[in-house]
């Protein structure tokens, strides 16, 4: 009987903390989160630790370890550069989701788009988020160049990102206009016919770039592919690699600009 | 014992009869010298308790059989102070230490409630607001009024007063062209907006000349782009 009190039998609590322990030990374990990981055994919250949270991680390392204090205020930011990126981000997941129901061709993307909006699961919610995202990220990546500017960030060293910046948001507004033409619904079609005649007034060039754009000289099937192609694959791609350089050189600059 | 260079002596020898010359009025010149003065009180301290530790320590030397090192300054010691370097004076001294935090948990935690708080804005107006979908593109029937998207909105507006090569490509290119040479035309070096008011105003104007057109070109133009009241004429506006 004494025996038995000594050596009660475990838990459920306890034997739950032992298997955890033993799968926080383990090999396997200690391979997939680096040292610093909130996951790993025995995390402490210490200086060490908040460094390597950064340092070992593929995400957060886009971070320096420490930042000046006064950029981590909300009221200093507004959040909108990250918040630009963010929305590219969500645009970029919500558009792969949509490339699944989508045939840009004159015969098809309309009833693409009302298929799915009408017959598949979330197809209308998701549609909405790339819809309203984009609008959104227009707006955010707008706000973000006035904020900046009036912050005097784009003053030495900081002038070539600033010339990015401007860049990026030229690649913001192309993204959402190729994006516009895509329902091929008379909203599209006619917002796009306006913007591409004022296109072809250009001197010199205008008219070639139109039909190159437009793949002839008036709006049809063959625009949809080309702005099909532009909007998913060439703009992003080259969006993905001025916002690279764009981050990059806050690091190189100094991290962001101020205090004031 | 190491075989001392000759020179080496005799430049010891020269530097010591200098310092007995000197030492008399060396004390009254202290005040003039640019050593300080209680480095020069520890030096002279050193100096004479050396002598007791100088002798203690010949004694010990003679039996070994050395004796006061040949070369030994007054008092025995072997080394002098030659210069007191202030810290200031040579070392580059960096600017003031900038005031930072941890990256985690400060900044990522903003992050992440930021991120939060748009997912969840844009999931629920999503979820309530429907994007426009009309009716299949038609190249027979052209919608009246026909608009760009909002933003390029200003540029249409634009179009109502200019020639299309105007409002289309020479105003836009030199908004453009003005926003990429701005950091390389402004010489002011502050960011403070107190420094800076006419670069405020310049920007201010810029920004709501777009906005103030692009409100136009949305909500004030109706039918044939023909200026209207959205509070009277409803709104012609799809985003």
């Amino acid at each position: 009987m004494a025996k038995v009190l000594d050596n009660p039998r475990p838990t459920l609590k306890e034997r739950a903390a032992k298997l955890g322990g033993q799968i926080q030990g383990s090999q396997a374990w200690n391979s997939i989160f680096r040292p610093g990981s909130i996951f790993r055994k025995g995390y402490t919250d210490s200086p060490r630790n908040r460094s390597y949270v950064i340092m070992n991680s593929v995400l957060y390392h886009l971070h320096p370890v420490k930042v000046k204090r006064h950029a981590v205020k909300v009221s200093y930011t507004l959040c909108l550069g990250g918040l630009s990126f963010f929305l590219f981000i969500i645009l970029t997941v919500t558009g792969i989701f949509l490339m699944f129901f989508y045939r840009p061709t004159g015969a098809n993307a309309w009833q693409d788009i009302q298929t799915l909006q009408t017959s598949i699961t979330f197809g209308l919610l998701v549609r909405n988020m790339h819809r309203w995202g984009a609008h959104l990220m227009v707006l955010s990546v707008f706000l973000h160049m006035a904020r900046v500017f009036y912050h005097g960030a784009y003053k030495p060293p900081r002038e070539f990102n600033w010339v990015i910046g401007v860049v990026l948001l030229t690649l913001t507004l192309l993204l959402s206009f190729t994006g516009y033409l895509l329902p091929w619904d008379q909203l599209a079609l006619w917002a796009v016919t306006v913007g591409t005649n004022m296109m072809g007034y250009t001197p010199v060039l205008g008219s070639q770039v139109r039909f190159v754009l437009l793949g002839g000289v008036e709006i049809g099937s063959d625009t949809l592919l080309r702005w099909y192609v532009l909007h998913v694959l060439m703009l992003p791609f080259v969006i993905v690699i001025f916002m690279a350089i764009h981050f990059w050189r806050v690091r190189k600059d100094g991290g962001i600009s101020g205090p004031l | 014992m190491t075989e001392i260079p000759e020179h080496l002596l005799k430049r010891a020898q020269a530097a010591r009869d200098k310092a007995a010359g000197a030492s008399s009025d060396a004390a009254g010149a202290a005040g003039e010298s640019r050593i300080p003065d209680e480095l020069l009180d520890r030096t002279k301290a050193a100096s004479s308790g050396g002598v007791a530790v100088a002798e203690k320590g010949g004694a010990l030397a003679t039996a070994v059989g050395g004796g006061v090192p040949v070369g030994a300054g007054p008092g025995g010691h072997t080394q002098r102070l030659l210069t007191v370097v202030k810290s200031g004076s040579i070392q580059e001294a960096k600017s003031a230490p900038i005031d930072k935090v941890h990256t985690w948990p400060h900044l990522l935690a903003v992050e992440f409630v930021a991120g939060l708080a748009v997912t969840a804005f844009l999931f629920l107006f999503s979820w309530f607001v429907n994007a426009p979908l009309m009716h299949a593109a038609d190249f027979n029937k052209t919608p009246n009024p026909s608009k760009a998207p909002w933003y390029f909105l200003g540029l249409q507006e634009l179009l109502t007063m200019f020639h299309p090569m105007i409002a289309g490509v020479t105003l836009p290119g030199m908004a453009l062209v003005a926003l990429v040479l701005a950091p390389y035309l402004d010489r002011n070096s502050s960011n403070k907006p107190e420094d800076r008011k006419f670069m405020f105003s310049m920007m201010t104007l810029f920004l709501m000349f777009w906005a103030v057109l692009v409100i136009i070109g949305s909500f004030f133009r109706g039918p044939g782009f023909n200026f209207t009241f959205p509070w009277r004429d409803g709104i012609f506006f799809e985003l």
